[in-house]
């Protein structure tokens, strides 16, 4: 069973980053506001109250059909899907059903295991508005109760809808993250905002029922719910069982799925057009959408113009922030700074940042570049570069004074060390009293007193030994010392030694 | 803005009012200082606003409907919120949660409805002019019934931003007064584009009446004197068309079949819209709370329950069922084609004939609980709806009496010549006056 063909399919909902909401003129900027700040007759639902559609939810929707291929229909129609729930204040959300904004696309993503790209068609685009949000207060013992917050009502949501045409968890969030990196270069998305994205996903053994989970509302979200699902479902059929087809939560805390109560599952939603809007003549609007460079073009770029690989290509491009970030950093420098910057971003800052749960936009470009020109000028070694960089990103994550990345250079006392002497061993490694030993000697002629096994080993001709020894004078000058000068060093003294 | 204050104090027998304003500001305009009463389903900042529901008791919008914006602007002053059936769900008034309004005609019977407090205001002289609303009749009904002037605009000429809704496509806000000069002022001051409603059009009335009509030509439907419709009645609105005649018009017989289904059409698609519509009423954030130490789904079923009055219980069960999975295409999806075919009549009708005229009920008023099951109710809105389905204006002026009640002549025309029903209307009320 374990080769068993994984199917998945997603319904991705994102907010639209407009400035109002969907049916009226609140502002969507609730975030850092008191609950029921941002509310008005409209999206509270107040009897006697009617939508107005913002037409900017609509443009923006239309760049996303468009940037993914999609057809766009002649005239956009919106729907009423009708259920109870104390967060949908009019008991219907407006929606599109049977004449959605956008059908038929695709986005490219990499197929796994290096087989070279994919398709992923998209089934249809359509803008919604959001409900509002439950908040759960109390406890157990002195009762449980919840409170309505009306600010995210009326947000316009996109949905978009794929075709089953994933084949692996790590494939969706492959395809979730091409997606959320094409909408926001766009300009229509920001990944950021806390609860802009939610996911239900569709999965299913081939032959066997498929199961819907609902309520995934993060990146990583996807790829852990699938996976636990993929596990489930195979664990089941192993067992002999069989896959019920149902609806199924997913426990982010927990890292599991869990099955919805059958009532949740009996939906009658009895859409309808909804009598109070318009038909939208969208097919006219098409053509006068003009799109920005989009994420496959910007890596193709970036190939060219900075001579990045394609991983560090693929890499900086995945993010818009990220790309932007790089453009920066190398704007105006020399063609050496190209490759360092893409090797120290994709690959350092990066994970730097993942570390301290920190995002790219609290980074400056201009200090980062700074320190690139010093590791490129041969003040620090990579390795004190490092260091510096956690300090900076330090500094910035607890709110201190700024500091140049050469005045921590000076402060860690990590400038790099310089021996400055052609061939010290030709006068032996001991030193005068008096005389202020350099470190990296210092720590040299201490390291081969200290560790003679290595020598003697070395000697016999254990290749690792010579590494070792390298290791043990890094350790002492806190890797300072230029590696190449401290591997030339090293291998006269080992020489002296003998001799 | 309210720099006067009219004392009004209406001796109210008929229970045409809700809520009486006892003193109402208004400022300087077009209808200075006129008391106008507000059907109690169109939203008044600061005035309890109930649709004569126990589902809305103590509401109390935090705005103000586009048109009462109007009318305050042009100086009118708000004497209250009128009676009607629960809603706007019914024919007689008597579904309001409230108690039925009386006619001031004859206090046995019933002032039509669902404006039937808006009608029996105006005849019984308490305000001058009101507000009513039209769904499938609304205004008109109660027009007739009590012996006023009615007029359901054309769909979209009258915002109904903050007009509680109960069939969106279908109900418009119209003016009604006891002449048709007052109906075509008050209709100066309400009509025109709103951006908050997005079916409204740039559509202003600026009309005064003018009574020639030499020339008109009149479109008399065959089924508007047929089966079902008192032929006393019958023969006062024939009598009326003859005066028209008189008048210089010319009448022209015609036919709309497709009035066989639209009482159908109409009744599925209000019942569908309402079902939507009226699920908002939940107890969560006004009107009576909802049972917070129950689950939210038995907690809505019980403020549900007890809130909305049999009629109204009726068509949300209705709709809902139109509605559902399985029957759409059967139900609602059929009753748009057959609102398409009324429509299409119409249009035929038009390309011939300048206006269109019948009775506008079948019968005089009815006693008090003389129509005691649903489906003779809904009969008698058949020469109504097709006015609704077809998104036009109407205008019901009286035109004689049967058994000493009010008849209603309805007066039915082309998509936006309100101001041509209003003529006909006006050329009528000088020759019968």
């Amino acid at each position: 069973m374990t080769d068993a063909q994984v199917i998945v399919g997603l319904e991705v909902h994102c907010q639209l980053d407009t400035q109002s909401k969907l049916f009226c003129g609140c502002s969507t900027d609730y975030r850092s506001d008191g609950p029921n700040t941002h509310v008005c007759p409209v999206c509270l639902g107040l009897p006697g109250s009617m939508p107005v559609l913002n037409k900017k939810a609509i443009e923006y929707a239309m760049r996303v059909a468009k940037a993914l291929n999609c057809s766009v229909t002649d005239e956009a129609e919106f729907s009423r899907k009708n259920y109870f729930y104390p967060d949908l204040d009019k008991a219907y959300q407006i929606t599109q059903y049977d004449k959605p904004l956008a059908k038929g696309g695709y986005v490219e993503i990499e197929a796994d295991e290096g087989s070279g790209g994919k398709c992923v068609q998209i089934t249809r685009i359509h803008v919604e508005e959001d409900p509002g949000r439950l908040v759960h207060m109390g406890n157990a013992e002195r009762g449980r109760y919840s409170l309505v917050d009306y600010n995210r009502a009326g947000i316009p949501l996109i949905e978009i809808v794929s075709e089953p045409d994933m084949r692996s968890p790590k494939e969706a969030r492959k395809f979730l993250n091409k997606l959320r990196a094409t909408l926001e270069y766009l300009g229509v998305f920001d990944s950021e905002k806390e609860g802009s994205l939610r996911v239900d996903a569709n999965i299913s053994i081939a032959g066997s029922e498929r199961v819907e989970v609902k309520n995934i509302s993060s990146y990583k979200g996807v790829e852990k719910a699938l996976t636990f699902e993929v596990t489930r479902q195979k664990n089941l059929l192993r067992r002999g069982r069989t896959v019920k087809r149902e609806t199924r939560h997913f426990l982010e805390a927990r890292g599991i799925t869990q099955s919805a109560r059958s009532k949740e599952q009996e939906h009658d939603y009895r859409y309808f057009p909804e009598p109070d809007l318009r038909p939208v003549n969208v097919q006219s609007w098409v053509a006068g959408i003009v799109l920005p460079e989009l994420p496959d073009a910007r890596r193709e770029r970036f190939m060219a113009q900075y001579g990045c690989s394609a991983n560090h290509a693929r890499t900086l491009t995945g993010e818009l922030r990220l790309a932007n970030f790089y453009e920066h950093v190398v704007a105006s420098g020399q063609k050496g700074l190209f490759t360092l910057a893409a090797t120290w971003i994709a690959d350092t800052l990066i994970g730097e940042l993942n570390y301290r749960n920190m995002t790219i936009d609290t980074v400056q470009a201009a200090p980062f570049k700074k320190l690139l020109e010093h590791i490129q000028g041969d003040e620090c070694t990579d390795k004190s570069g490092v260091e510096v960089l956690r300090v900076m990103l330090d500094t910035i994550k607890q709110g201190l004074p700024y500091e140049t990345p050469l005045a921590i250079l000076d402060r860690l006392n990590l400038r790099k060390v310089s021996v400055n002497i052609t061939r010290p061993f030709a006068y032996g490694i001991t030193l005068k009293s008096g005389v202020e030993p350099n470190p990296i000697m210092k720590a040299l002629s201490e390291v081969l007193t200290e560790q003679p096994r290595a020598v003697e080993d070395f000697r016999k001709g254990k290749k690792e030994a010579f590494n070792f020894l390298i290791g043990h004078v890094m350790k002492k000058t806190r890797g300072r010392a230029d590696p190449k000068e401290l591997n030339r060093l090293l291998v006269e003294a080992l020489k002296n030694r003998e001799a | 803005m309210a720099a006067h204050e009219t004392v009004f104090n209406p001796d109210d027998r008929y229970n045409a009012f809700l809520t009486v304003c006892r003193k109402a500001p208004h400022s300087d305009g077009k209808l200075a200082g006129i008391a106008v009463a507000v059907k109690d389903n169109i939203s008044t900042q600061g005035i309890e606003t109930t649709c004569a529901s126990k589902i809305l008791k103590g509401y109390i919008p935090p705005y103000d409907a586009h048109v009462v914006d109007l009318l305050k602007q042009s100086g009118a002053a708000i004497a209250g919120k009128t009676n009607m059936d629960e809603f706007g769900m019914g024919t007689t008034t008597e579904n309001s949660a409230f108690g039925p309004t009386l006619n001031p005609c004859d206090t046995t019977r019933v002032p039509g409805g669902s404006s039937g407090g808006s009608a029996a205001a105006i005849a019984a002289g308490m305000v001058r002019m009101a507000l009513g609303t039209d769904t499938g009749g609304s205004i008109r009904c109660p027009a007739a019934f009590c012996g006023i002037v009615g007029l359901k605009p054309t769909y979209g000429r009258v915002s109904r931003y903050g007009l509680i809704a109960y069939a969106n496509s279908l109900e418009q806000i119209g003016p009604m007064a006891g002449t048709v000069s007052d109906v075509s002022l008050l209709m100066q001051v309400i009509a025109g584009y709103d951006r908050r409603d997005s079916t409204s059009y740039n559509k202003p009335y600026t009309h005064t009446p003018n009574p020639d009509i030499k020339g008109l030509t009149i479109g008399i439907p065959q089924e508007y004197f047929g089966a079902g419709v008192d032929p006393r009645v019958a023969e006062v609105t024939k009598r009326a068309i003859f005066r028209l005649e008189e008048l210089g018009a010319t009448a022209l017989p015609c036919s709309i079949p497709s009035m066989e289904y639209a009482l159908a059409a109409y009744y599925v698609t209000c019942t569908s819209e309402a079902s939507s519509n009226l699920a908002r009423f939940d107890g969560v954030r006004y009107g009576p709370a909802a049972d917070t130490k129950k689950s939210w789904h038995d907690a809505y079923r019980e403020v549900r329950r007890a809130g909305f009055g049999a009629e109204v219980r009726r068509r949300i069960m209705l709709g809902t069922f139109a509605l559902s999975s399985g029957y759409y295409g059967k139900y609602y999806a059929k009753a748009q084609i057959a609102r398409e075919n009324v429509k299409k009549d119409f249009a035929r009708i038009f390309s011939e004939v300048d206006v269109i005229a019948g009775p506008t009920m079948p019968t005089i008023a009815f006693k008090l609980g003389e129509k005691s099951d649903p489906l003779s109710m809904y009969l008698a809105d058949i020469l109504t709806v097709p006015v609704n389905l077809a998104n036009i204006p109407a205008i019901s002026v009286p035109c004689g009496k049967v058994d000493g009640m009010p008849v209603g002549l309805q007066i039915m025309g082309k998509p936006f010549e309100d101001e041509r029903v209003v003529d006909v209307a006006f050329a009528y009320e000088q020759v019968a006056a």
